[in-house]
This record gives C-alpha cells, structure tokens and sequence, in this order.
C-alpha cells in the first residue's frame, strides 16, 4: 500500500476523510458541502496561511490531485466542484500574504535586457551566512540527510510545477521555457532526468525514493514552497507569476549547488549522492541565462501586461526560498531538527 | 536565413558563451571534451571552476563585459 499522510487539522481531516473514498458520480449525493465551511473556519482562525500546517497540508493535497504524485489520491476528484471551490478560497488568502510579502522594488521597464538585468540584480549572491555554507562547512550527516528529506518534496518532482505554464505561452517564450524543461527532463534519456537524478541521490543516502514518502515528516513552510510553484503553475491568470519564479530559481541555483555538493562530498557521500548537484551547478549557468532573457524578459517585452507578476513571481519565490533555509539552518544551529516530530510506525495505510 | 547546420553562439552580457548545437569542444591537451548538453555555457570570465564550462561564479567577481548600452 502507498503511503499516506496524517491530518493536520480539521480541514485537513475532512479533506483525508474524503479523499480515502472514491469520489461520488455527479448524480449521486456528495456530502462534500462541508468542506468549503471547514475552510472558512481554518482561514478565520490562522494569523500565517503560509505556516500553518492545516491550510498547507491541504493545499498540497489539493494540488497532489492534479499531478497524480500521490497515487492513492483517486483521478476522479481532480475537478470536484467543492474541491476546487475550497481550493480557490485557500490560494487567495495563500496569493494575498505572499503579495503583500513580496513587493518588487524599482521595476524595470517591459523590455528583454532591462527585466533580464533586474532580475540578475534581484538575485545576485550575497555574502554572510546562509544554508548552502552551513551544509557546505558544518553540517552533520544527519543534517545533510534531513536536508534531502526536505528538498524531496520539490525535487522528485522536479520541474513539473512550471510545465504547466507551456501550453499557455507562445513565440519565443515558450520555445525558452521548452528548452529549459527538456534539459530538465533528460533530454530524452529518463535516467539523465533530474528527478531521477534527484531519486538515486535520496537513495545513496539510505532514503526513500517514493514521492510522498516525507510528507508527515516536513513543516507547513516546506509544502507552502511547493505549494506556491503549484498555485502559480495551475492558474493561467498566474503565468508571469510562474515565469519569475522559474527565473529566480534559476538563477539562484549555479552556486549554492555547487556548496551542496562540497557539503555532501566533505561528509564522504559518493559520486551517487553528489551527481545532482554537480549536474545543477552546470546547467542552471545555461538555465539561468536563457531564463532571464529569453524566458522571463521575451515575455514581459511580448506581453507587458505580465511584466509585474513576473516580477512578484521572482520575488516571492526569493522570499520563500529565505523562510525554508532560515528555518532549516536555525534549528540546525539550535542542535533541533528541521523536520516535524512524527512516529513514523503509525503513517503507513 | 538561419542555417541548421550551424552552432550558435550566444554572448551574454555579463556571463558566459551559449552554445547551441552540437560542437566539438577540445582540451588544450588535445583531449575531446564530452559536450554534456544540447546548449552549453563557456566560461568567459576565467573564474569558473569547471572550465571550459560556467559554474556562475562570474556573478560573484563582478565581471563585465561593458558596452552594454540600452540601445
Ligand atoms: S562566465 Fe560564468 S563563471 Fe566564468
């Protein structure tokens, strides 16, 4: 049996609770109604959408439909209509503290160089303390572990996320975003794959490899970093916003990788375990580039109207990336795990 | 006109050399180097770390490649 997650809440709970049946045919009696309340209630009572364990859990519950990542989430509930109602109530008050956290100081104007500029100076290297030096100079084996555990969410999945902003582009931005994703999916050989590059990783270290296998295991601001990517990736009105985050993301990745694999090198991981991230380290220099101009810019200077959510999408992606490492490095400076404290015994179905 | 055969070369101000198409990438030793994907950066900074490749280390030294006028 796959593994399956432990509520977090009541809205959680009702979401697990229904979502363990099959979903009704339309014609039958749906018992579903409870579900945007519960929402409501869950909204009414967080000060923080973006940490809070019940709204996060269930946003990437939500979300885990749409991919199929989670295979005992059953096809037929992708397009529920009270599903896709609480999930909407949920992504506005998601979307709203993540704009209200994430302004984009002194825009550039709508054109390919400038917005590419911007957004190099958005997300140039800073100096100081940060995860990627922690893990490349003292973090412990089991920190190092722990660090996979967290990055598993995204990266076994890596790249899917932003593939759903393909269709929705054309002309030059897309052929960009196109050329990314296939290096990103192999370029036709499935084991050059990231993901699967990702997967040989988490198994060199003795983890498991399954997606979802860490659900229980990670805080809420772990899933509200997946949950972002998807909130922007499976909402067209959102695509610039996807764009910008790709864009950072890229751009962010060269050098902390390259730490990383220094990390897992100095800890005597071998080459199974380093290969992801001395892969990211030569790609994301090419990915980066094309992301900022021929991606991100192409289409703010083709489309202007998107100029602005390209931007907040680069910048809250900037954003949370900062809130997971902090999170990450503090309890690791606190000698505490990251990780959520959970008797893993009692998780599988 | 746009000839298929041919690689193209991509300055990017600031950073390095895209390279798109498959090339024939050669050490100073004379040894082939295995291109590792379709489109490639060249380092032409001279920071890099993985020469002949770009790790991204030109955006730590500050390197320019000037003249970059908006036009
Ligand atoms: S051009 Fe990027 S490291 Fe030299």
């Amino acid at each position: 049996m796959p593994a399956r997650v432990r509520p977090r809440g009541p809205l959680s709970a009702s979401l697990c609770a229904l979502l363990h049946r099959r979903c009704p045919p339309p014609e039958a009696p749906q018992r579903t109604g409870h579900l945007l309340d519960a929402a409501k209630k869950a909204l009414a009572a967080t000060g923080n959408v973006v940490e809070d364990d019940d709204l996060q859990l269930s946003l990437f519950l939500l979300y885990g439909l749409m991919y199929g990542s989670l295979p005992w989430l059953d096809a037929s509930w992708e397009w529920h209509p009270d599903l896709i109602a609480t999930r909407a109530l949920l992504e506005r008050a998601f979307e709203a503290q993540m704009r209200s956290a994430a302004t984009a100081e002194d825009p550039p104007r709508a054109d390919r160089e400038a917005v590419a500029a911007w957004l190099f100076a958005a997300t140039a290297p800073t100096p100081g303390p940060d995860l990627a030096r922690f893990v490349a100079r003292s973090a412990s084996r089991d920190q190092a572990r722990e660090f996979l555990i967290q990055r598993s969410i995204y990266t076994l999945r890596e790249a899917d996320p932003h593939s759903w902003a393909i269709p929705r582009l054309t002309g030059r931005s897309k052929a960009a975003l196109i050329e990314i994703q296939s290096d990103e999916y192999g370029g036709g050989d499935s084991e050059r794959m990231h993901a699967a590059i990702f997967a040989r990783t988490m198994r060199g270290a003795e983890l498991d490899d399954r997606y979802g296998a860490y659900v229980d295991d990670v805080p809420a601001i772990t899933l509200a970093s997946q949950n972002l990517m998807s909130m922007f990736g499976l909402n067209r009105r959102l695509l610039g916003a996807t764009v910008g985050h790709l864009a950072a993301l890229e751009m962010t990745s060269s050098l902390p990788n390259r730490l990383y694999g220094d990390g897992f090198r100095r800890l005597g991981f071998g080459v199974d375990v380093t290969a992801y991230f001395d892969e990211h380290v030569e790609a994301d220099a090419v990915h980066e580039q094309i992301a900022g101009r021929d991606l991100a810019g192409a289409l703010a200077q083709d489309e202007p109207a998107l100029l602005e959510d390209i931007l907040f999408g680069a910048v809250a992606g900037l954003r949370m990336d900062g809130w997971v490492g902090d999170r990450l490095l503090h309890a690791w400076q606190e000698g505490r795990t990251s990780l959520r404290p959970t008797s893993r015994e009692t998780i599988r179905a | 006109m746009r000839d298929d055969d041919l690689v193209t070369v991509t300055a990017c101000p600031d950073g390095p050399l895209i390279i798109r198409g498959p090339a024939s990438f050669i050490a100073e030793d004379g040894t082939p180097i295995d291109q590792p994907r379709r489109s490639v950066a060249l380092c032409r900074c001279g920071a890099s770390a993985i020469k002949p490749w770009c790790d991204g280390t030109h955006k730590r030294t500050g390197f320019t490649t000037g003249g970059r006028e908006p036009r």
